[in-house]
């Protein structure tokens, strides 16, 4: 066989490189399948410092008292968690903390071997003198528990004195009916060889080159006639279809050495009508003079409403749960915010400031799956000595005439959100798709912007 | 013992007081130079910088010129023009008149113009690249998905750590998908595949929860819109061979830094077709970067919940003579597509990248606010050149 050194069978006992690993596959299992402790927690004790048979039951927390790994006295479950709560261990305490009896896990003399998922007991702690190493796994889903021990005893009897050698344990049930444990199974499964190469694109490979590729994969592969039998142990939890023994095959030829070849697949391409639009009003706008600005789709909810002077507008803005900052509180029902900071930062610039933006807004919408939807909206704003309010309905005017529409005006609106007297509402035909006008100058102080300023905005899609 | 004096004209015995003369005949050097300055004779350098010192003599530059009419001689006086004008030509005075120097060292008058943003530039090429090879845009404006077309239909487990508040931005207005949305015969499939297996698979073997599936969230890919189209393209009643694209926004609650915001757009092309293999897809990847003038590519083994076997792809950076990561790529799952509809024979090979890491590449940015959001400054955008992927 292939890769072994001259010092297998390895010392047994750990190390402390191999004790280092050991911890650090408990956390990495912990954080990854057992969702942060929250499904799967590990145990690992010192076998020769306890005695089974072991019991896993639940106490009452004022009647749990036992020294805690790495602490220096024996204390009850709540005086224990009065120490976490201020260290590492806080976000696992919630996960038991509400109930009113807390696991346990206790040795025939009542020594506490662990509190679940918590901590485990001081006395049982593994040293790099430990001999016997005793693995308990408690979790909310059974075939996780089995993956994670599984896992660490593959990984790990390899230390043992007789390499790969695992005491398996009983386990009674409350029922009364027993397993035994670890389960360390394989099964053997058979593939049709031919089938087997086709995913990965490897023609030119005979049954007895697959076997071979696989087996250096850790899958023991033999042909048998038109199949090929390939033996899956307790460490490949990870295969559970066919496709994950091709991504094998492939790994082990090399994807380096897969043979390229394209697809003869002729189709012409369609493009979406509202992406092709916006591009083409992206460009008549650009050959306006105006500048392009890329701005964020969350925003606080006071940007879209308070600051704007229409409180009654965050009604219909979609809302994230447990945003981080201000800045996440809601999906952009305008355009309008992202401007506005854009035109505050760019204080430096020559004026006139005129720029455009051509983007998606959200809003709630009970007709749809989500009950939300995107709308593509066309954003222009003017900034200067003067309110532009002129520019930016030339602009309009100059955008319909590029859209070849002649069936819209303009119609006076006492909107808040602009001067009084100058905002107006865009109609095509009969129906508002916009509105422009001088914005009033508390929404200005609002997003700190010293300059008077006109704004456009409407809706793209009735032109698609 | 002789004292003399600096000039050595004078000496004075050391013990007495008498002071006696040390030459017969002494020269005024200094009256030397001057009478000969006076008389223009010529004198040594360091003499007259010494008077000059001394402030005994000043040089004067006197200049002469011989002056003659010239070419233009007039008696009246003219202004040079600087500019040919309307008036000039109309007139024919343009013949007469005598023209200013123009300056060709300057820089010319700034064109005040409008200009396209940098970001989506590039995005314009990437669609341009798209469409070039035959790929049909996806309809991408759906900002908001549900757990099940997000995560479930793609065979992501529910227990999985990128479905975790960490991750993913979960919507508390609407909060949920109403059930009767997700198609009824496939909703039950998903379930199945994923609690029990089938389709040749063990399946995950937990307890599959309907509110999660309902639970609406900000989509972290456009991959669930490709999922979407794929159970359509398997809902059909003979299958179409296809090849879709879409460039837009995805959403990730992650830690945020100089190369990494909440919200940033992602590239996914895919191909569905009978007998797909990994040689293909790299072909297809081949024929994609050579379009970004990235020749040399190498692919890495990598892991997706939804694509077995998956590949990270790697391309040879010229200018930055370095190999770097520009995308990921695999084979969809059959977990996947098998409850979809789409028959047994047809593989569907997909990959990704993100819009803003080639462009910060290419544009030399090192800070993401500086290319997306408020923060950008206004002059680099007017500024950024004509996009050219394929010229590095």
């Amino acid at each position: 066989s292939s890769g072994i050194n001259a010092e297998w069978p390895l010392r047994p006992g750990l190390t402390e490189d191999s004790y280092n690993s050991f911890i650090l596959l408990q956390d990495k299992l912990h954080q990854n399948i057992g969702r942060e402790r929250s499904l799967v927690s590990i145990g690992t004790h010192d076998l020769d410092t306890i005695q089974g048979p072991f019991k896993y039951h639940a106490l009452p927390p004022p009647e749990i008292k036992f020294q805690p790994l790495n602490q220096d006295t024996v204390m009850t479950a709540p005086q224990m968690f009065d120490i976490f709560r201020k260290n590492y261990l806080k976000p696992y305490l919630q996960i038991i903390e509400s109930s009113p009896v807390y696991p346990l896990i206790t040795d025939v003399n009542g020594t506490v071997l662990s509190l679940p998922p918590v901590i485990n007991g001081n006395h049982s702690k593994i040293s790099l003198s430990t001999r016997n190493i005793f693995i308990e796994v408690t979790a909310k889903d059974r075939k996780k528990a089995g993956i994670v021990l599984d896992t660490i005893c593959g990984a790990f009897s390899e230390y043992c004195t007789t390499p790969h050698t695992i005491e398996a344990v009983e386990i009674v049930q409350a029922d009364g009916s027993t397993f035994s444990s670890p389960k360390m199974g394989s099964r053997i499964e058979e593939y049709d060889s031919a089938e087997l190469c086709l995913k990965s694109g490897i023609k030119t490979a005979t049954p007895e080159q697959l076997a071979d590729l696989l087996t250096k994969m850790c899958l023991r592969a033999s042909v048998a006639g038109e199949k090929l039998k390939v033996e899956i142990g307790p460490t490949r939890h990870d295969i559970l279809h066919q496709c994950d023994v091709e991504e094998d095959i492939a790994i082990a030829y090399g994807y380096n050495n897969i043979p390229q070849v394209l697809p003869d697949l002729y189709t012409i391409a369609v493009e979406q009508d509202v992406n092709k639009l916006s591009d083409s009003v992206r460009e008549e706008l650009a050959r306006c003079g105006f500048t392009e600005v890329l701005t964020f789709s969350l925003c606080s909810r006071d940007d879209v409403s308070v600051n704007l002077r229409i409180p009654e507008a965050v009604g219909g803005a979609v809302q994230i749960s447990n945003p981080k900052t201000f800045e996440f509180q809601v999906v952009r029902t305008t355009l309008l915010p992202g401007m506005l900071k854009t035109a505050s930062c760019n204080r430096n610039m020559p004026l006139p400031l005129k720029l455009f933006e051509v983007s998606d807004i959200v809003v709630k919408d009970t007709l749809t799956e989500t009950g939300t939807k995107n709308y593509r909206y066309v954003c222009a704003l003017f900034a200067g000595k003067t309110s532009g309010f002129e520019v930016v309905h030339g602009l309009l005017d100059r955008v319909m005439l590029m859209l070849d529409v002649k069936d819209y005006h303009i119609q006076q609106t006492s909107d808040p959100m602009f001067f009084p007297g100058r905002g107006a509402d865009i109609i095509l035909g009969t129906k508002k798709i916009g509105h422009l006008g001088i914005l009033h100058p508390e929404v200005l102080e609002k997003f700190d912007v010293t300059l008077p300023c006109s704004v456009l905005e409407f809706n793209l899609d009735p032109f698609v | 013992a002789v004292v003399s004096t600096q000039s050595g004209h004078y000496g004075r015995d050391e013990n007495g007081p008498t002071i006696f003369r040390a030459v017969e005949e002494t020269t005024d050097v200094v009256k030397d130079v001057l009478s000969n300055i006076q008389s223009k004779n010529p004198v040594p350098d360091k003499s007259v910088q010494d008077l000059k010192k001394r402030k005994l003599i000043s040089s004067s530059v006197t200049k002469f010129y011989s002056v003659s009419k010239g070419e233009g001689f007039r008696t009246d006086i003219e202004k040079p023009e600087a500019d040919l004008t309307a008036d000039m030509l109309q007139d024919g005075t343009w013949k007469s008149k005598n023209f200013k120097d123009y300056n060709f060292t300057a820089k010319g008058a700034p064109v005040v113009g409008g200009c396209l943003h940098p970001l989506l530039k590039v995005r314009t090429e990437f669609r341009r690249i798209f469409l070039d090879m035959g790929f049909t845009e996806m309809p991408t404006n759906q900002f908001v998905e549900n757990g099940f077309w997000n995560f479930d239909a793609l065979f992501q487990p529910q227990q999985h750590p990128a479905r975790d508040a960490h991750d993913t931005f979960f919507i508390s207005d609407p909060q949920m998908t109403p059930k009767e949305a997700f198609p009824p015969g496939y909703l039950e499939k998903v379930i199945e595949v994923h609690e029990k297996g089938g389709y040749g698979s063990t399946g995950y073997n937990y307890d599959w929860k309907i509110e999660e599936a309902q639970k609406n969230i900000l989509r972290t890919h456009t991959t669930a819109v490709s999922t979407r189209m794929l159970y359509k393209l398997g809902q059909q009643e003979k299958f179409v061979p296809t090849k879709l694209f879409s460039i837009d926004r995805v959403f990730r609650n992650e830690t945020l830094d100089a190369t990494h915001l909440a919200e940033f757009h992602q590239i996914e092309g895919l191909i569905a077709d009978r007998n797909l293999s990994l040689g293909h897809l790299i072909g297809v990847l081949h024929a994609f970067f050579k379009k970004l003038g990235l020749e040399k590519l190498k692919f890495k083994p990598a892991y997706n919940p939804y694509t077995e076997p998956s590949m990270e792809i790697f391309s040879y950076h010229p200018g930055l003579k370095k190999w770097v990561e520009v995308g990921n790529s695999g084979i969809f799952r059959p977990e996947m597509l098998l409850p979809m509809g789409l028959p047994r024979d047809v593989n569907v090979i997909a990959w990704g990248l993100s819009l803003e890491r080639p462009t910060m590449i290419k544009y030399g940015i090192n800070n993401i606010r500086e290319l997306i959001g408020p923060k950008v400054n206004l002059n680099m955008v007017q500024a950024n050149p004509i996009c050219r992927l394929d010229k590095n």
